[in-house]
């Protein structure tokens, strides 16, 4: 091929821009338009008589009024919340009954029989498989209630009404309003709505909408604002309203959370991501009902078994970690008892200690064993009763037996509030880390998007306590 | 369900030949077509993939769900077709990502057949991205989408005249329901075995002294790469100074 005749057609193209004038881009669209209305002309017949006033339209009229549009949101992420805190209760309660309460004592007395060496059966059954227990016990039943409720929903098209209502809050704070379906997807799961961003063209908008998404509360960190709300802010209100009170509260978090969203969006396209808010089109789809049986499966294979296994894969070294720190002796004392005591200091500042803050530590990579390393180590260090045993990660029988463990680790009421503050503020679980570096292709937007959190975190923390001590 | 329920006209017509499909999921070496699957976001892109190739990938009611390209396979009378989704577009005449992706396919990968998903009820909209297409590809089929919905809001649509009209095969479906599957998958098989040819529609509403322009630059071309299908989507190309397109000229990548 020769290089001339391409240039010759260049030069010709050129000469013939020249002549055309600029409009060359509007005429070619008017034209594909026009071509459009004729085709449609000849082969489509509308039967306007016969056209109802449109049942999507009624309902969209609803559900993005300005009046509306805000309160039935709120329900609606309620209702998804309260049925997956109920419904996840009973069969949370019996998987920790199977694997937590028989098989793992099996498993005990199995290594005990076989003569294995104490340190290996410790290792492997207190370590690894007690870890991987407890997520599958506590993670499972939530997340197999709210992936189909939350795709359901998505099915049925409710998600861009989202988007539409919150558009321009989004606006105002300098970010893309499409925005609004990568937060919804990161109540799921950070990773996912992170890598959910590529449906935002501007660079700057995206990288906003990918250092934000951590403030998505995630499905690692529901069951921990749960189960401190159930214990802690629901025993303050007379019993009879302690299920809203804990339920509000948790609400409250995920609210806070969304707050912290905007304002962070605001800063940050105030400050390091200048930039005009690009405009977009949002089509509004119709509302199509849900096939429901096979939204069920897809969302159980597609998100809940896969997300659960990131889980597992993670917690399963995680517990062994915990195990051997807890073992392993420098002198008098472990190296869990050791960092924990010189953590303390700083825990304290914040309204929290040592042990919650090495639990985050542990925890980077899954969020979910938070909760179960927080308890194994505060058995471990006040030394009573009820656990099993030094390093051993484990889930009590009972929400009570739970609150007893944290009381007798020192906790009041400020511990929990800011554990639940602290849980929606820290730095994303390592799985969303990698995924933003894999996004981004930067190192630092990567450390910016992990380390912001988790000073935002130390802030609201150590303003909490302070204004607490002195007012309380 | 019933075991000995009565088969559907569909179902005992040559067309449906089930013993013939086998869906391969997301194995797909060995392939001996290529399809792409292209349309405006929204319109059940995911959905068709999902029924051609048996892949359950999740999809959403919102537009935009799918941001990458996947990729899926199935197998019907001994031959092998590798299936790409690619993101949903309105046009092609613009450069976001999406468009980007969607265009450098069905330009650069040169699919056997492409697949032009629309939405039935919102045809004319649609239509835009058809267009475009048509000027690249002269291997398409339109999967006419949706066809409930469209049902629903009392829209009738002369499937014969639109595909004179286009000068491609029209296959109207349901692809939630499955319903026109078959007849799809007939319809891809044919157009990549040459059993069907196209004569596409091109853009005509187009004012004289452009259309000459077109036509002066679009045989230039023509000289230079015979038997190219879409000398007249580079020659739009180039009269709007497209840079990437210019690029690819110039490093020889359509040949």
């Amino acid at each position: 091929m020769s290089n001339k005749n391409i240039h010759k057609i260049l030069s010709l193209s050129k000469e013939l821009r020249w002549e055309i004038g600029d409009d060359f881009h509007d005429n070619l669209a008017e034209g594909i338009y026009a071509d459009a209305a004729d085709l449609v002309s000849n082969a489509v017949t509308k039967d306007n008589s016969k056209t109802k006033l449109r049942l999507d339209s009624k309902i969209d009229k609803i559900v993005t009024s300005k009046i509306w549009g805000f309160p039935i949101m709120f329900f609606v992420l309620a209702v998804v919340l309260w049925l997956t805190i109920v419904g996840a209760n009973y069969p949370s309660s019996l998987l920790a009954q199977i694997l937590l309460d028989d098989f793992h004592p099996f498993l005990k007395s199995l290594a005990t029989g076989i003569n294995m060496p104490w340190w290996l059966s410790g290792f492997l059954i207190d370590g690894v498989y007690l870890s991987v227990a407890w997520v599958i016990s506590v993670m499972l039943p939530p997340m197999a209630i709210f992936f189909p409720l939350f795709t359901l929903l998505e099915d049925f098209g409710y998600l861009p009404r989202v988007a539409f209502n919150l558009d321009t809050l989004f606006k105002k704070s300098g970010a893309h309003g499409k925005q609004a379906l990568t937060m919804s997807m990161g109540f799921g799961c950070n990773a996912a709505g992170v890598i959910a961003t590529r449906i935002i063209d501007s660079p700057r908008e995206r990288l906003i909408a990918i250092i934000t998404n951590n403030f998505s509360l995630c499905n690692g960190r529901w069951p921990t604002q749960i189960l401190i709300a159930t214990i802690f802010i629901g025993a303050v209100v007379p019993s009879t309203f302690s299920g809203l009170a804990s339920l509000s509260a948790v609400i409250g978090i995920a609210l806070l959370g969304i707050f912290f969203m905007f304002f962070s969006s605001w800063a940050l396209s105030k400050t390091v991501l200048k930039g005009e808010v690009s405009t977009f089109n949002l089509e509004l789809p119709p509302y199509r009902p849900p096939r429901f049986w096979k939204t069920i499966y897809t969302s159980l294979i597609d998100r809940t078994l896969i997300v659960l296994w990131r889980a597992i894969v993670f917690a399963a070294p995680a517990g062994a970690v915990i195990w051997l720190i807890s073992n392993i002796y420098i002198g008098n004392e472990s190296i869990a008892a050791w960092v924990i005591n010189s953590l303390d200091g700083f825990g304290f500042l914040l309204g929290l200690n040592g042990i919650i803050l090495l639990a985050y530590i542990v925890a980077i990579p899954a969020n979910e064993i938070v909760i179960p390393t927080i308890l194994m180590l505060t058995v471990l260090v006040t030394g009573i009763a009820g656990g099993k045993g030094a390093g051993v990660m484990f889930e009590l029988g009972s929400v009570n037996a739970t609150a007893d463990v944290l009381k007798a680790g020192g906790w009041t009421l400020l511990t929990a509030i800011n554990v639940m503050l602290f849980s929606l503020l820290h730095n994303p679980c390592s799985t969303t880390i990698y995924t933003i570096y894999k996004e981004t292709k930067s190192l630092k937007w990567t450390t910016v998007a992990t380390i912001f959190p988790i000073i935002l975190g130390f802030i609201v923390t150590f303003l909490v306590a302070q204004i607490w001590r002195i007012l309380f | 369900m019933m075991d000995n329920k009565v088969k559907s006209v569909c179902e005992t017509c040559a067309q449906f030949n089930a013993n013939g499909l086998k869906k391969l999921g997301v194995n797909t070496t060995d392939f001996d077509f290529v399809v792409a699957l292209a349309g405006n976001p929204n319109t059940g892109k995911s959905t068709v993939f999902n029924s051609l190739t048996g892949l359950r990938q999740h999809t959403g009611n919102w537009p935009g769900k799918t941001v990458t390209r996947a990729e899926g396979g199935f197998q019907y009378n001994n031959q092998r077709f590798k299936l790409i989704d690619l993101p949903g577009t309105y046009s092609l005449l613009s450069t976001s990502e999406d468009e980007e992706v969607a265009r450098n396919f069905i330009l650069f990968g040169k699919p056997s057949v492409t697949v032009i998903v629309v939405d039935a009820s919102r045809l004319e909209r649609n239509l835009n991205l058809v267009l475009q297409i048509l000027e690249i590809t002269d291997k398409a089929v339109l999967c006419l989408n949706l066809m409930d919905e469209a049902a629903r809001n009392n829209i009738e649509i002369n499937t014969r005249t639109l595909a004179r009209d286009l000068g491609i095969p029209v296959v109207p479906t349901s692809a939630r329901f499955n319903k026109g599957i078959p007849e799809l998958i007939q319809t891809i098989s044919e157009l990549a075995n040459n059993k069907i040819s196209c004569k596409p529609h091109r853009i005509k509403n187009i004012p004289k002294n452009i259309e000459k322009a077109v036509k002066k630059l679009s045989l230039e071309i023509e000289k230079e790469y015979p038997n190219i299908p879409n000398s007249r989507w580079l020659a739009f190309r180039l009269l709007e100074g497209d840079t990437q397109i210019i690029n690819a000229l110039e490093t020889g990548e359509f040949v």
